[in-house]
């Protein structure tokens, strides 16, 4: 079977969970600018800091916990995008990441701003070639 | 030879927002135009530029299509485009070729037909794709859409609202379904609003849930609409009616920002910081301060986004958005009224017209000609738009001395 391929490409695999699978280890990597340190999830052409304009980029790891800075129950998307779902800002130690909050029930009572999570994978689905893709997203960390 | 004296608004109008199934988008274009350059007392063939925005039209060259029907007089046309500041870029377009001295008169026009449009940005989910392939800036191999974060307007608005929220505390659900519920009431006075319907908290919060925590009435209503407004030069002014000098309105400030780079800037649209620039940037043009403004259009385009730009525009202290709501500041018999039109949540929000109409309010205002909402003895007002992506434009606008 093809070694799984992940939904974007600043998603990093590290193999099977202790859980076993569809759980992956992973993390996820910004292009950090080497002259400010400005940290980016596309691809880059330059640094878009005015102070600093550089063009030289390094992968990073990026931390797998955070804090939800903010976060939003859509309950209403586009057609074929499954609702409701959560979603969110997320603080991980320093660097902001947008992501859902996963494993965790769709509404108020469960969800608020603060709340610790880390980072956690689902499997998306198998093309045809039998290629298995995973997606990301954050769980509460104490569940 | 710029031209020194100011720049003035002379004529200005709106079409009123919301179904217009009969007229198409130069139909309410030109209805706008006219309705501006009657209200100026001028003619298109005065005009020295025109100004035009239709952001979703996908037609080319409004301004064009509109010069076709209203008068084409060879004059330059910018077309532009700016997400939801799209009017206000325009108007700020034709102030700039006023202000450069390059004509005495210029007319900018926005309009949308958005009736019955739905759900904004975020585009249908295809099925994936026979084969995981990496595409765009990101090599995603699928649609990230609701898969990572969300891509349509109440929602991220939503988590602009809930992350001012985190970093200052007292926000909640039905505090933010309070903004909505002031709106809806000043709506009630506004007969060129799309909806003019009062509604309680209850029906608010109770509302179809669009992206905790904005419900249906707590977002912006899409509809159809158009407004234009004619510009003069101080100098050119002074040589017309005294009928046109006392009506004229003096744009103080005139001001476009996008927003600066800072961390997380491009993960969550960062609407604050630009905004608070313009709103600095306008001040000082003016010599005008918060604590100045009779009255306030700001862009509610969902009742999250209003209590964060209460600081962004520095009508209250920084953090202080939600006490500065509580103590009723910002309804219209409060010490700073927001929103007296109803906001882009009752009033309708035709996005390249919206930039224009906030402005048409203002100077409703400061003419002594908005009847039954008349915020009473107005002298200055401060209109304000943002586009996600992003621009935001703020004018700062005095009645006439004369």
């Amino acid at each position: 079977m093809a070694n799984p391929v992940p939904i974007v490409d600043y998603l990093v695999l590290d193999g099977p969970g202790e859980g076993g699978v569809p759980q992956y280890r992973a993390h996820l990597v910004a292009n950090e600018c080497a002259g400010c340190g400005a940290r980016y999830f596309d691809r880059r052409n330059a640094c878009a800091n005015a102070e600093c304009a550089g063009t030289d980029f390094a992968k990073v790891p990026v931390a797998t916990s955070g804090e939800v800075k903010a976060f939003s129950i859509v309950a209403f998307a586009a057609p074929g995008i499954p609702v409701p779902f959560v979603a969110a800002l997320v603080d991980c130690e320093g660097t902001s990441v947008r992501g859902n909050l996963i494993n965790v029930d769709p509404d108020p009572e469960h969800v608020s701003l603060g709340m610790k999570v880390r980072l956690a994978t689902y499997p998306l689905g198998t093309d045809s070639a039998g290629t298995e893709a995973v997606g990301f997203g954050f769980e509460p960390l104490s569940n | 030879m710029p031209n020194a004296d100011g720049v003035w608004i002379l004529g200005i109008t709106m079409t009123r927002f919301g179904k217009h199934p009969d007229k198409d988008v130069v139909d309410l274009a030109a209805d706008a135009a006219l309705g501006a350059l009657g209200d100026a007392g001028v003619k298109m063939k005065d005009m020295g530029v025109l100004a035009a925005g239709n952001l979703l039209g996908g037609g080319l060259g409004v301004g064009q299509q509109l010069q076709k029907q209203i008068g084409q007089t060879g004059i330059p046309v910018y077309n532009v485009a700016n997400a939801c500041a799209t009017g206000a870029t325009a108007l700020r377009t034709a102030v700039m070729a006023v202000k450069a001295g390059e004509c005495d008169f210029g007319l900018a026009v926005g309009v949308e037909k958005l009736a019955g449009a739905g759900l904004l940005a975020g585009k249908d989910r295809k099925a994936d794709a026979d084969t995981w392939t990496p595409q765009g800036r990101y090599g995603a191999v699928a649609s990230v859409d609701g898969r990572i974060g969300t891509e349509t307007m109440p929602g991220v608005f939503a988590q602009i609202g809930m992350e001012y929220g985190h970093r200052y505390g007292g926000t909640s659900f039905e505090l933010f379904a309070r903004i909505a519920e002031k709106n809806h009431a000043h709506s009630t006075l506004n007969p060129l609003a799309a909806y003019q319907k009062r509604f309680t908290v209850d029906e608010i919060m109770n509302d179809v849930m669009i992206a905790y925590p904005n419900t249906r009435s707590m977002c912006s209503a899409n509809c159809d609409g158009a407004a234009a407004a004619v510009v003069v030069s101080g100098s050119k002014l002074k040589t017309l009616s005294l009928e046109q000098q006392r009506r004229a309105v003096k744009i103080s400030a005139s001001v476009l920002t996008t927003d600066p780079w800072e961390e997380a800037c491009q993960v969550l649209p960062n609407v604050n910081t630009l905004t608070r620039n313009a709103a600095v940037q306008a001040y000082e043009q003016a010599g005008i301060g918060p604590e100045d403004l009779d009255l306030v259009e700001l862009h509610d385009c969902f009742a999250t986004a209003e209590l964060v730009h209460y600081d962004n525009l520095m009508l209250c202290k920084e953090g202080g958005a939600v006490d500065f709501f509580e103590s009723g500041a910002t309804w219209r018999d409060g010490t700073t009224p927001v929103n007296v039109s109803g906001g882009l949540e009752s009033k309708g929000h035709p996005i390249a017209a919206t930039g224009i109409a906030n402005i048409w309010e203002v100077c409703h205002h400061l003419r002594g000609e908005a009847g039954d909402r008349q915020i009473d003895n107005a002298k200055v007002g401060l209109a304000h738009v943002i586009g996600l992506g992003s621009a935001c434009g703020v004018h700062v606008l005095e009645r006439a001395a004369v």
